[in-house]
């Protein structure tokens, strides 16, 4: 479904002296086979929403090649619009017209007879649970509500391939886990092929069925969830021992099982294998020693240990990191790719 | 071809729909032109006689120039809708569909060219009701050639919008670009009464001649000069004008 190889765009920022070559996207490869869904991870700024625009062909690469849906994005772009569904992370309908009038709209500019729009238009409004707001405007909608509606402008034309730009930014935790159904339901009910993009674990974790990480504009890493924490070396065991004085007892007992061992304060801490098994073990021993504990805690690895180990620096840090140096891209929308600086969408979802 | 006027007039209705929700705004736009006509034209009664333009009546002379006045200041303002469309994400979900890229430039010209023929025949008919004198088909030529400049004027905004991408920037360029326009066109006073200087200078200006265009026309004089140069320029700058607008709506992607 998406085939790129070497995909590279750069930008020009400043002004004569100061005028600097940004390397958005350094030579990404990416395969998208049919039906899958993809979340595309990595911190803002890392070229993930660039990436997305060369595919869709809103951004001419500056160098590197891609086929999408069968098309190459440069030579072929008509073709490629035709059988892509994009949803952007800023919108697509104006605040002040009728929700039904910019669907329609929309399916017309794909070539459709205004009577199929409408009819595919309140279909989709069902499916999302926009049902009844055919005559709202975007503007008195809630987050969630303009998000599902943005949702059904990328689907009028039945995409086989449905790109979404952070499509859960800025909203409420009960208006993400409710779009979450509605993206799930893309493949389901559709058998679309979905690439998304996102800078929140969880929501790649709970959607993606393989995850590609990328991070200062090269990819780094393209597996399932599972393939790639198991890359992680072991479960997280964390030990909060009730005395200072067990500490050096306890930091050698768990290093006789893990290879790093950290200590801050009471808490101690190592990478184990298949923790499950060895914690009983570790448990008893501790008691024989006579190192009493306040609390002990397990944890998988996450996505973002998986970001840790493979560049050295967690999420949430690349975040910060890379933010205020993220480079303004020509054409794109102004709060492109920094969630914080993403208008708050108001209101909690029905 | 049938498939472009068809995204043309998707384009069009689109922002036909959104303008009618906000008619006040056609109302707005004419009220300058129509101050100049109510306010100006008296002061021009005693001496539009010595201007030598071809015509002893005031609003004969004043209404062309307003006219011209309208089709610039109207237009070089429509770009302003565009960067609020651009920033809800509304041009680049339009880039997004395999519509022709000029078709989304042409859509919103059509609107702006229907929008500035309301406010012209408004402002003509009220001009006609003040005592101006004008022959049918001049006046027409006048409308039209009025509608080329504003549709010029309204490519160049929406091409200035969508590269500037800020009103803030917008604002001011859009002044700095239209005061020497305004005073080297003879819009309210004909150059011809200036100084030899100034009136040379107001010879680099295309407006200036589109001006004295109008007003030939207006007269009933269509085999002058001054109706063949304003025709050419206001062709002229249409295209120029057009070609930049698309060459915006395409750049950037494949």
């Amino acid at each position: 479904m998406i085939h790129a190889r070497g995909l590279v765009q750069t930008f020009h920022t400043g002004r004569g002296r100061n005028k600097k070559e940004v390397l958005a996207v350094n030579g990404v490869d990416l395969d998208v086979e049919e039906g899958e869904v993809v979340g595309f991870l990595g911190p803002n700024g890392a070229g993930k929403t660039t990436t997305l625009r060369m595919l869709t062909t809103l951004l001419k690469p500056t160098a590197g090649t891609a086929t999408v849906a069968g098309y190459d994005v440069v030579s072929e772009s008509v073709q490629v619009r035709r059988s892509i569904g994009y949803v952007s992370q800023v919108g697509s309908t104006f605040s002040g017209a009728f929700a039904g009038d910019e669907v329609v709209d929309h399916g017309m500019l794909y070539g459709m007879r205004r009577a199929d729009a409408i009819t595919r238009g309140r279909e989709l409004f069902d499916q999302l649970q926009l049902d009844g707001l055919w005559k709202r405007m975007p503007k008195s909608m809630s987050g969630g509500q303009k998000r599902r509606l943005d949702i059904v402008m990328g689907l009028i034309h039945d995409p086989t391939l449905v790109f979404l730009d952070e499509p859960t930014t800025g909203l409420d935790p009960q208006a993400r886990a409710n779009l979450w159904e509605h993206i799930e339901g893309l493949r389901s009910r559709k058998g679309a092929t979905v690439f998304l993009t996102t800078h929140y674990l969880d929501e790649a974790d709970v959607l993606a069925d393989r995850i590609i990480i990328i991070d200062k504009g090269q990819i780094v890493a393209s597996d399932t969830s599972d393939n790639l924490k198991a890359q992680v070396s072991g479960d997280l065991v964390d030990l909060e021992v009730a005395s200072d004085d067990q500490v050096a007892v306890a930091r050698a007992k768990l290093g006789s099982i893990s290879d790093a061992i950290e200590v801050e304060g009471r808490h101690v801490r190592g990478r184990v294998a298949r923790a499950g098994r060895v914690v009983p073990g570790l448990l008893r021993d501790l008691d024989a020693a006579g190192v009493s504990l306040d609390s002990i805690e397990v944890a998988r690895p996450t996505l973002d240990d998986v970001f840790l180990t493979l560049t050295g620096r967690s999420l949430r840090d690349a975040d910060s990191d890379t933010t205020p140096e993220a480079p303004a891209e020509p054409g794109n929308p102004p709060y492109d790719e920094s969630g914080s600086a993403t208008p708050a969408l108001e209101g909690a979802d029905r | 071809m049938t498939t472009y006027l068809r995204e043309c007039s998707v384009v069009f209705r689109r922002q036909i729909r959104m303008n009618l929700r906000n008619p006040a705004w056609v109302l707005i736009g004419i009220m300058q032109p129509v101050l100049y006509l109510v306010l100006f034209g008296p002061l021009l009664k005693p001496l539009v006689a010595s201007f030598d333009s071809g015509t002893t009546n005031a609003y004969t002379f004043l209404v062309p120039g307003l006219l011209v006045q309208l089709g610039m200041f109207g237009a070089f303002f429509a770009g302003f809708g565009l960067i609020g469309e651009w920033r809800e994400g509304v041009v680049e979900a339009e880039r997004v569909t395999p519509a022709s890229r000029s078709a989304l430039l042409v859509g919103r010209l059509m609107r702006d060219i229907l929008q500035l023929l309301v406010q012209a025949l408004i402002l003509v008919g009220l001009g006609f009701a003040m005592g101006m004198r004008g022959a049918l088909t001049g006046v027409a030529l006048g409308i039209l050639l009025t509608l080329l400049v504003g549709g010029a004027c309204a490519a160049a905004s929406n091409a200035l919008a969508l590269t500037t991408k800020s009103e803030d920037v917008m604002a001011p360029v859009i002044n700095i670009v239209m005061m020497p326009i305004l005073l080297l066109s003879g819009i309210l006073l004909p150059m011809t009464i200036g100084a030899g200087w100034l009136q040379r200078t107001s010879d680099f200006m295309p407006f200036r001649w589109i001006v004295d265009g109008v007003r030939d026309a207006f007269v009933g004089n269509l085999d002058t000069s001054g109706v063949m140069w304003g025709t050419t320029w206001a062709l002229v700058l249409f295209g120029l004008a057009f070609w930049w607008g698309t060459s915006v709506f395409r750049k950037e992607n494949a």
